[in-house]
């Protein structure tokens, strides 16, 4: 392993510089096969990683070489391989296969086609390396250069005002967590000496920390983790973020870079488990995300938006199981998310494309029959996405909310239950509006041209659906899970300093699972009643019934507005102020104070330069005549 | 002062008074006349004061470098005076005069 390990980022940066300085000119409509080739090999290199790390109990660490050295401040550009970071590498790997595969029909034909594969690929390199870093720093290089991706993927249409926009917004508002991210760093090193993973865990695990320094680092780290995954309040770029084309959501704002925040805490589990406080505050803030993005998801009527706050949504069931320390059942949900949602994410681009890029569900409808492909695939994730059984979801789902009951929090269960309710409702509402009913509702021409896609989007569609449907057995509740296992040497210390007792699979499991699924079918069944039964009046009905309040979900409880009316405004005002006061008074002063003062000595001095040549040299003659006077008389 | 040698009829101050005047004629000629003809002359005429000082000191330091040296001023006097001349008349074809004090182009 020690070997091949560095050719996991490196195969994808390798096809990122080729593609980026050969694209243009020579590769031009054949840019695909580099980096899908790179991406397979990093995905065979993952699974031989993924094997050979099955039962490690200690990770391998691969030192490259030494990054930074000053001082104390040594950091070695080092990977390490442990158990989570296999499942990283192959949800990361692989999922990103079929997306780039998935890509070659979606995006054909753009007239930007190198760039958005030589940007996939530098995607890929920086979450490849993020995962695989062995420190704080590289990690957060990692961090960083995913979110700098993400940056361009989202503007990849940059001529769009609004994609343009959205992708400014995604950085600056993750510039808000990052912020936090890294200062944690940097209390890291202070506290500790070290950014090493191993070194900063067997210090913390040695409890030499104080509590109180433990919390500050782990709320700054989980600071960092809100802004990349879309955790309330920060969560308002990945919506926007749909402005990116759909293989980009779909790899992206889905299945891996989003999820970067959950790996964050993993990761950092011994931090988290040591300060309970902050634990709190992961499983809060996950908690109300969960149900706040799963109720605006009800209220969306563009296809994206809909996956989107219901990504968002997921997430926070992520760092709801992360909150009660069941953090190998948060890696199984971010597993199975990545299935069902990358899944989903490609299923709806490939009804937008058959749409000739509609996106609004309400002039879909009846898409059923004409895309059949998509239709049983898109289905499947609906299914996994809603908790049904034995759709992965429902695995993935029902342990999160299964370990939160047996934590007591019963709280946080009931409303990860009722989310769960909302969650199979709006999935389905998006079914249903999407593939149901008789007749398209768009134009004639649109509906003439509805077609099936191409073989290289439907294969990972269906291998996606495949992955959707039987991903949820490696998760298996209590000794069963497969997964749970596999992860136990990466979080056997953070569970030991919370205590989390031994997984047994009981009567009571068997019970919550069994009201998990009723919830979910209660879900599906109100929106087939309401969209399919119903469709003529009850839609109009509840429109009219819950119109305030429709239109406050509508608007998404006004979160970008309060933001545009206060930090934005105080941001911009607060500009327009100095560019005033300070910038056009006081430096622009200075500038012109200057440039008057010389003009105005020059304007005295002028006469001197009379334009003849003679008289600069009755000046040399004088000044010859002084000098030797000087020197010969005095 | 080392003493004036024997064989040298002429005491060295001569050769610097007359260097010195003829310098100043040339100083004065540069600086007052208009005519850029008179001032290149005017130029010489300083150059071959400089001449004269350097072989009086030559003779009366019984060395030869001095002369040696004039020799090589005079050469060099000569490219001068021909670029000087060039400038000249292509100054003239320019601006149809050679009064310098017309030539303020440079005023600030």
């Amino acid at each position: 392993m020690q070997n091949y390990v560095w050719l996991i980022p490196a195969l994808p940066f390798a096809a990122f510089v080729v593609t980026l300085l050969l694209g243009r000119w020579w590769i031009k409509a054949e840019s695909h096969w580099i980096p899908i080739l790179a991406m397979a090999g990093s995905f065979g290199l993952s699974i031989a990683a993924f094997i050979q790390i099955r039962g490690a109990e200690e990770p391998v660490i691969v030192r490259m070489w030494q990054w930074f050295s000053v001082g104390s401040f040594q950091v070695p550009l080092a990977f390490q391989i442990d158990q989570l970071t296999a499942v990283m590498l192959l949800v990361v790997t692989g999922v990103g296969l079929l997306i780039f595969i998935y890509s070659k029909g979606y995006m054909h034909g753009d007239p930007g086609y190198y760039r958005f594969f030589a940007y996939m690929s530098l995607f890929a390199f920086s979450m490849l390396l993020l995962v695989l870093a062995n420190n704080y720093l590289l990690l957060y290089f990692g961090w960083e250069a995913v979110g700098l991706c993400s940056y361009y993927l989202i503007g990849f249409f940059y001529h769009k005002p609004e994609a343009a926009a959205a992708g400014k917004k995604a950085f600056i508002v993750n510039r808000v967590g990052d912020f936090g991210f890294g200062l944690g760093v940097m209390l890291i090193f202070v506290t500790f000496g070290t950014l090493d993973y191993t070194g900063v865990f067997a210090k913390v695990a040695g409890g030499a920390v104080g509590h109180n320094v433990l919390v500050a680092i782990a709320l700054l780290l989980f600071m960092g983790a809100m802004g990349k995954s879309a955790q309330f309040p920060l969560h308002v770029w990945l919506p926007d973020a749909m402005e990116g084309p759909t293989p980009v959501s779909a790899l992206i704002h889905a299945a891996t870079m989003v999820t970067a925040g959950v790996y964050l805490v993993a990761r950092s589990s011994v931090i988290f488990a040591s300060a309970p406080a902050a634990l709190l505050v992961v499983g809060i803030v996950g908690t109300f995300t969960a149900i706040f993005a799963a109720v605006i998801g009800m209220a969306q009527n563009d296809i994206k938006k809909v996956l989107a706050y219901s990504t968002v949504s997921q997430l926070g069931y992520m760092f709801m199981a992360l909150g009660v320390g069941a953090w190998s059942g948060a890696i199984f949900h971010l597993v199975a998310h990545a299935f069902f949602k990358a899944l989903l994410f490609l299923g709806a681009g490939s009804v937008i494309h058959s749409m000739g890029g509609e996106q609004d569900m309400r002039c879909m409808g009846g898409l059923a029959r004409r895309i059949p492909v998509t239709w049983i695939t898109f289905m499947t994730g609906a299914l996994a996405l809603s908790g049904v059984f034995p759709f992965a979801g429902f695995w993935s789902k029902d342990e999160i909310l299964g370990k939160n009951f047996q934590a007591g929090v019963y709280v946080v269960w009931f409303v990860g239950l009722v989310a769960a309710f909302i969650t199979a409702f709006y999935t389905f509402r998006m079914v249903f509006v999407t593939f149901w009913g008789k007749e398209t509702r768009s134009d004639e021409k649109t509906c003439a041209l509805i077609h099936e896609s191409p073989k290289s989007m439907t294969w990972p569609l269906i291998l996606l659906a495949v992955a959707s449907t039987v991903g949820g057995f490696i998760g298996l509740p209590g000794s069963f899970g497969v997964i749970q296992r596999f992860l136990e040497p990466v979080f056997s210390r953070a569970s030991d300093i919370l205590g989390v007792a031994e997984p047994s699979v009981g009567t009571l499991d068997i019970v919550l699972m069994v009201v998990s699924l009723v919830v979910a079918l209660m879900g599906m069944g109100l929106a087939w009643l309401i969209y399919v039964r119903r469709a003529q009046d009850l839609p109009q009905f509840f429109g009219a019934l819950f119109g305030p309040v429709y239109r406050v979900v509508y608007n998404k409880f006004y979160v970008d507005e309060f933001y545009a009316a206060t930090f934005v405004r105080v941001a911009v005002d607060g500009s327009r102020s100095v560019w005033h006061n300070f910038d056009e008074k006081v430096i622009d002063g200075a500038v012109h104070g200057s440039a008057w003062l010389w003009q105005n000595w020059g304007r005295v001095v002028r006469p001197l330069q009379t334009g003849r040549v003679q008289n600069y040299l009755l000046g040399i003659l004088i000044g010859v005549f002084v000098i030797v006077t000087v020197v010969v008389f005095l | 002062m080392a003493p004036t040698p024997a064989d040298m009829p002429i005491p060295v101050d001569w050769y610097l008074y007359l260097s010195a005047a003829l310098f100043m004629t040339g100083v004065v000629g540069v600086l007052t006349r208009r005519n850029l003809f008179i001032i290149l002359f005017s130029i010489e005429l300083m150059m071959n004061a400089v001449n004269l000082n350097l072989v009086g000191f030559s003779r009366f330091h019984e060395n030869l470098t001095g002369q040696n040296f004039v020799l090589f001023t005079m050469v060099v006097a000569a490219a001068e005076a021909a670029v000087g001349l060039a400038i000249a008349t292509a100054l003239f074809r320019n601006r149809q005069t050679l009064m310098v004090d017309l030539f303020d182009r440079m005023k600030g």
